[in-house]
């Protein structure tokens, strides 16, 4: 800042340094984005601008079926996980009990275990119970992840509350349930909406522990894009990932902005 | 003492008792928090629990707002025990020291929300709450959020918030804690003004002794889970009966000793580092000779002389070790030849103040001073 001028003919180390490290991560973004447009069916050639991929994206009954089952573990998972994670952050920032420690790491251990281990492990487990493969242990083992995610981003809520606002709903009368839900639940919503929107899209991202947890049939969105560029990418699969990056892009803006809202209340507006 | 024998409740039979603490202890995981309290509140008294941080006195609050249930002893409220009724069941209210506001609530949702668990009809619910606006001065504030108003704004949400329930007890834990002190200056005419208006029982739990003197009825002073001493604020900064209790109220000057000889009306006193004192006894007094005991002498009381004076009990020479300039007073710091020091406060009396090292006398008259037992 003390020599304006020299670093207004030469761009700093830092800027181009900055710049580089986004041109490294966007720029296969970009380019597949280009592609997806394409007219030509071969990436090597520009052929004109075209929608024909996104048509043929969304007359691909198999695409169609596997979204759908995306959606569905998805839903299922963030779901279960919202109630339970919810209740968890709660129950281990209110509770002491013996094992409190141990309880919470283990809790959110899932966040550092490796995807590979959870999904050999998780299928181990069901083969050993023989449980049959099906759309229902997708969803059973994404809760495992899910449930972590979403108590770790409500637990930290919590850390930052007023330890006394229970206190106070139940001096003015609340029983435990109305302080609850009157009380905590609203200050906690941005919170679990902010935390299931993240789990939702790491849920919705999941190849490993969705392979090899899916019975025959089922088959996630991520699954059917890998069985199809093993034979090579093709230009329905660019168009496929830029929906993708819009939908978790817009997923990702609007937890950003919920959370952004609800700090904007508690500062001065 | 005449004061609180008419304030003992179980000396007169017309003044209610709204709460009332029987040999109450509190432990939290082998720590004792209180150690065997009694306490009884009279029906719109203004009481305050006064003590350093740590003394169990916010524990003795939260044990009569039931957000702890006492390990031993009984808690009465309005003459029935509460062992076991759950916060949101008892007839009381509590200002929070951290306001705990309900932020994601307007001011006007707040103060409405204790009537709302109730289920009261919309009109009342309505006028009830404008009626606490007014009370607190917030009437323009009533569509805000608690983000949106200063400490001081929130701390007037937070009382009308516990007084629009109509509470029979208003417990309040270091009300003006975060604020400012010109701030607090205010808020605690106001405390005051509210008190006298609404007539409610109110328990203040406070470690500013200033605060508690000046807006209490009856304190108690607690120290390490016990309760020192329970009197008015007159009473416990002339008469404390403990050296702890001395020395937490205002500023006094403490000597070891013990007593050399005592008759009815003076107990002659030698201290430890040799000073002869003559002390008139307390009512309550009841130690014997070679008793040891604490000598109080509040600094306002020693008077200062350049000149030796003859026939004066309690006087003693010094050297003048330190002089401040307080305006209408002036805090003198007295080194005796014996090698205590003393802290003497005068009025400014407008002459010119003695130099540094300047050889003085102090002294105070038998009636001046307070021999406690140790």
């Amino acid at each position: 800042m003390n020599k304006p001028q020299l670093s207004q003919k030469r761009p700093s180390w830092q800027l181009m340094l900055t710049l580089l490290m986004f041109g490294f991560m966007y720029l296969p973004i970009l380019v597949l984005a280009f592609y997806s447009f394409n007219e030509s069916r071969y990436s090597a050639g520009w052929g004109g601008f075209s929608l024909r991929w996104y048509k043929s994206l969304f007359n691909d009954s198999r695409i169609l079926a596997a979204l759908q089952d995306s959606l569905t573990v998805a839903i299922g998972a963030v779901a279960v996980s919202a109630v339970l994670g919810t209740l968890m952050a709660v129950g281990l920032a209110r509770y002491e009990f013996f094992g409190k420690g141990l309880y919470r790491g283990v809790s959110y251990l899932p966040l550092i275990i490796p995807d590979i281990a959870i999904a050999v492990a998780t299928l181990v487990f069901l083969a050993s119970f023989a449980i049959p493969l099906s759309l229902w242990t997708v969803i059973a083992a994404h809760i495992v992840f899910c449930l972590a995610y979403i108590a770790l981003v409500v637990s930290t809520r919590l850390a930052g509350l007023n330890p006394h606002l229970e206190e106070a709903a139940l001096d003015l009368g609340a029983n435990p349930r109305q302080a609850f839900v009157q009380v905590l639940m609203p200050e906690l919503m941005p919170a679990v909406i902010s935390g299931c929107l993240l789990a939702f899209v790491l849920s919705m991202d999941d190849f490993l522990i969705s392979s090899f947890t899916a019975g025959g049939g089922t088959n996630t969105l991520p699954m059917e894009i890998f069985s199809r560029v093993r034979t090579g990418v093709k230009p329905d699969i660019n168009a496929l990932s830029v929906v993708l990056i819009l939908a978790s892009g817009t997923i990702a803006f609007i937890a950003e902005y919920i959370r952004f809202r609800s700090s904007q209340r508690r500062l001065n507006q | 003492m005449s004061q609180t024998v008419i304030q003992d409740p179980s000396a007169a039979i017309d003044i209610k008792v709204d709460v009332e603490l029987r040999n109450v202890f509190k432990v939290f995981n082998g720590d004792t928090a209180v150690r065997g309290i009694d306490i009884s509140i009279c029906q719109g008294e203004f009481f305050s629990i006064l003590g350093p941080s740590g003394c169990g006195k916010t524990t003795t609050l939260r044990l009569i707002a039931g957000f702890e249930e006492p390990t031993g002893g009984e808690i009465l409220i309005r003459g029935k025990s509460v062992a076991h009724v759950p916060p949101y069941l008892r007839p009381v209210n509590t200002v929070f020291q951290s306001y705990a506001l309900f932020n994601h609530m307007t001011v006007l949702d707040n103060i409405a929300f204790g009537l709302r668990i109730k289920r009261l009809g919309k009109a009342e619910i309505q006028q009830r709450v404008s009626e606490a606006l007014r009370l607190v001065k917030m009437e323009s504030f009533a569509r805000r959020f608690p983000s949106q108003l200063s400490g001081g704004q929130q701390q007037r949400v937070a009382l009308a918030r516990a007084l629009v329930n109509r509470p029979a007890v208003v417990l309040l834990d270091e009300p003006l804690g975060a604020l400012d002190l010109k701030l607090r200056k205010e808020m605690q005419v106001e405390l005051s003004n509210l008190h006298q208006t609404l007539g409610v029982t109110f328990i203040m739990v406070t470690h500013d002794q200033e605060e508690a003197l000046s807006l209490s009825d009856r304190i108690a002073v607690m120290h390490e889970g016990r309760i020192e001493q329970i009197g008015t604020p007159s009473d416990i900064y002339e008469n404390p009966q403990t050296p702890f209790v001395a020395d937490f109220i205002g500023d006094t000057n403490l000597f070891q000793g013990y007593v050399e000889a005592s008759d009815p009306a003076a107990l002659q006193i030698t201290t430890d580092k040799g000073l002869k004192m003559v002390v008139q006894p307390q009512e309550t007094w009841n130690g014997a000779t070679s008793q040891p005991v604490v000598v109080s002498v509040r600094p306002e009381k020693i008077q200062v002389s350049l000149n030796e004076l003859d026939n004066q009990p309690n006087c003693y020479s010094g050297r003048l070790k330190h002089v401040m300039y307080l305006g209408t007073h002036v805090h003198y710091l007295v080194e005796l030849s014996s090698g205590d020091c003393l802290t003497v406060l005068q009025p400014n009396r407008a002459e010119s103040l003695p130099a540094l090292h300047t050889p003085i006398h102090v002294y105070w008259s038998a009636t001046d001073c307070l021999a406690l037992t140790a």
